[in-house]
């Protein structure tokens, strides 16, 4: 054996050939397939493999009423689903032509931008997780606990919150919730500035991302990328801002643009982007009226319990919206909120009935999925990693 | 930062932002367009499955459209219809603040000309119509399934397809591996179209007696 083993020295000739990671890989942010055909170290050609978990979504949601099909948007984008609602209940009421309370709008973007702010520090940690730092990862966690507790205050449910319905918000806010989350938020620019402190400036950080996943505004603009995906190619574009829904209008907030489009810019509009929900988050809770959460139609919205124990009428209301739900009238709309991750759009077609004709989800991840062949082209294996991290997919809305 | 200011001007109501008739007439001129008409407060334009591609390209490439990003491709089933599926494009122009939806019809044979060469974005919801709805692509690259499992069979978003499939996967403890069934339901499937009978009948028994005279 030793024999052979000395004769065994001289360049080893790395042939081309294909791994395949995933699915059931930490790194991939779910279950994503990717079969990377290998010149030596150097990603040659990236190939992914979805809908491992696809559960037929839209096919599911064309059989439900459309106060059912609601819970379904929670399961899409899980790491934000507020805001996959929220798209969802905006369509809805296109169609129907309802308008919704003002308190209802202000919570609404009250918690998009929470949602925000758990969407992004939990892609900014496991970004520096996916390249070797250990601890931001436990800071964001202790973080985005904080403002679970507020999801779980609002709706009952810490993730999958069924809290945005067509026509308002489930219930209201209990009462105490403005104040503790006034409260966090005067504690959270401290917690960014020491995340930035960690992480910015640290040598091993920028090595890894800087410069890596390059992808111009014109290309990301062709893949159909949104967000800040987008944002970081240089591309000032935010449907909050380009297109308002809700109380959007009424609020101030700037646009984070990055410049190179490398893994580092869309870090840092993400760490920006956090900045500026916060400061939605304290103009919302300042200009927050009292009122309905909800439209304040029988046919509609469901009536409160205290009322059910005396009102035959209120009764029955509740026994048709349960059973049958609400006619929505035939149309054709596509609605689209800037989610977290960038564009999430529903395109729902209504044939009069109580269940959608067709509820196309169109979610964000997959369109920057699809890019991921051409920024990986050249970089090495590792660097897929961090690029693949960088774009933040999340394989609920991808899939669907 | 010259964009941003743009949008802030632009930050009006959707009605405002989209300009008016002009615009319609300028869509109409295009050879291939079917018809231009609204569906709310959205702009909708039927092309002609032949011209599609041009179409498609005038839209990106004009200076009066500029419509950069093709944000959505998918799929409708009308299964009562002649050419039964419509392929629905979602467009979305940045510089004017501006959205489209451009839809052409099909069948289960006509390939519909791929917008993959003008968005290359577009070639994977391209896969996903195919995969969902068996509408094939003329021109795209790679054109196999997405999001169905390896070695599917049907279309699974058309109207006739049913909800629970035709296939389930079990483990099979004799076999030691994951094995393919046929679907068998404990219960039949149910579906209930909850439409109200007091606004369903619509002539009652007995009605034919006060006609009568």
């Amino acid at each position: 054996m030793s024999d052979a083993a000395g004769e065994m020295t001289g360049l080893v000739k790395a042939e081309r050939h294909t791994i395949n990671l995933g699915p059931q890989h930490p790194a991939t942010h779910g279950v994503l397939r990717l079969v990377l055909e290998m010149d030596g170290e150097t990603v040659e050609r990236a190939d992914p493999h979805i809908g491992l978990l696809h559960r037929g979504t839209e096919k599911l949601i064309e059989f439900k009423s459309y106060m059912q099909a609601v819970p379904y948007f929670d399961r899409l984008d899980y790491v934000s689903p507020m805001c996959c609602e929220h798209a969802f209940a905006l369509a809805t009421e296109t169609l129907l032509g309802v308008r919704v309370p003002d308190r209802a709008q202000w919570i609404r973007v009250l918690f998009a931008e929470i949602s925000r702010v758990l969407n992004h520090l939990l892609t900014v940690v496991h970004l520096a997780l996916d390249i070797g730092a250990q601890s931001p990862s436990l800071w964001g966690y202790e973080e985005r606990e904080k403002l679970l507790t507020f999801h779980e205050a609002a709706s009952g449910a810490r993730f999958h919150a069924n809290y945005f319905r067509p026509g308002g918000v489930a219930k209201d806010l209990p009462m105490g919730l403005a104040d503790e989350i006034w409260a966090w938020s005067e504690t959270f620019p401290k917690f960014l500035d020491d995340l930035e402190n960690l992480l910015n400036n640290n040598r091993i950080f920028r090595q890894r991302l800087v410069d890596i996943g390059v992808i111009s505004a014109q290309d990301a603009l062709g893949m159909g990328f949104s967000g800040p995906n987008l944002r970081a190619s240089g591309v000032a574009w935010d449907l909050r801002r380009a297109r308002p829904y809700d109380k959007y209008a009424e609020v101030d907030f700037e646009i984070p643009v990055g410049k190179h489009g490398d893994c580092f810019d869309r870090y840092l509009v993400r760490i920006n982007e956090m900045r500026q929900s916060w400061k939605i988050i304290r103009q919302a809770l300042k200009k927050m009226p009292e009122g309905p959460i909800k439209v304040q139609d029988p046919k509609f919205t469901p009536p409160k319990r205290a009322d059910m124990k005396r009102s035959m009428e209120a009764m029955i209301h509740h026994f048709k919206l349960y059973t049958e739900g609400y006619h929505v009238p035939a149309g054709a709309t596509y609605t689209a909120v800037e989610a977290p991750k960038g564009e999430f759009g529903v395109y729902l077609i209504a044939d009069g009935s109580n269940h959608p004709y067709r509820c196309k989800i169109r979610p964000t991840g997959f369109a920057h999925l699809q890019a991921i062949e051409m920024m990986t082209k050249g970089h090495m294996l590792a660097d897929a990693i961090a690029i693949l991290g960088s774009i933040d997919i999340v394989f609920g809305e991808v899939d669907r | 930062m010259a964009e941003q200011d743009q949008q802030d001007a632009a930050g009006a109501p959707v009605a405002e932002a989209a300009p008016v008739d002009g615009f319609a007439a300028d869509l109409t001129a295009l050879p291939g367009v079917v018809s231009v008409f609204w569906q709310g407060a959205e702009r909708v334009v039927q092309v002609d499955r032949a011209s599609l591609a041009p179409v498609m390209q005038t839209l990106r490439d004009d200076e009066r459209f500029a419509f950069q990003q093709c944000m959505d491709v998918c799929g409708v089933d009308w299964p009562q219809r002649g050419e039964r599926f419509d392929v629905v494009y979602q467009l979305l122009s940045l510089t004017r603040n501006d959205r489209l939806r451009v839809i052409t019809t099909t069948d289960e044979r006509e390939p519909v000309p791929s917008v993959s060469a003008i968005w290359p974005g577009a070639a994977w919801w391209e896969r996903e119509v195919w995969d969902l709805f068996g509408v094939q692509f003329d021109g795209l690259a790679d054109h196999r399934r997405i999001m169905s499992d390896y070695g599917f069979e049907g279309h699974p978003l058309r109207k006739d397809f049913p909800l629970t499939g035709h296939v389930e996967l079990r483990y099979d403890a004799d076999e030691q591996r994951v094995v393919y069934d046929h679907v068998a339901l404990a219960q039949e499937f149910r579906h209930f179209d909850f439409l109200s009978p007091w606004e369903a009948m619509t002539t009652l028994p007995g009605d034919e007696k006060a006609s009568a005279p």
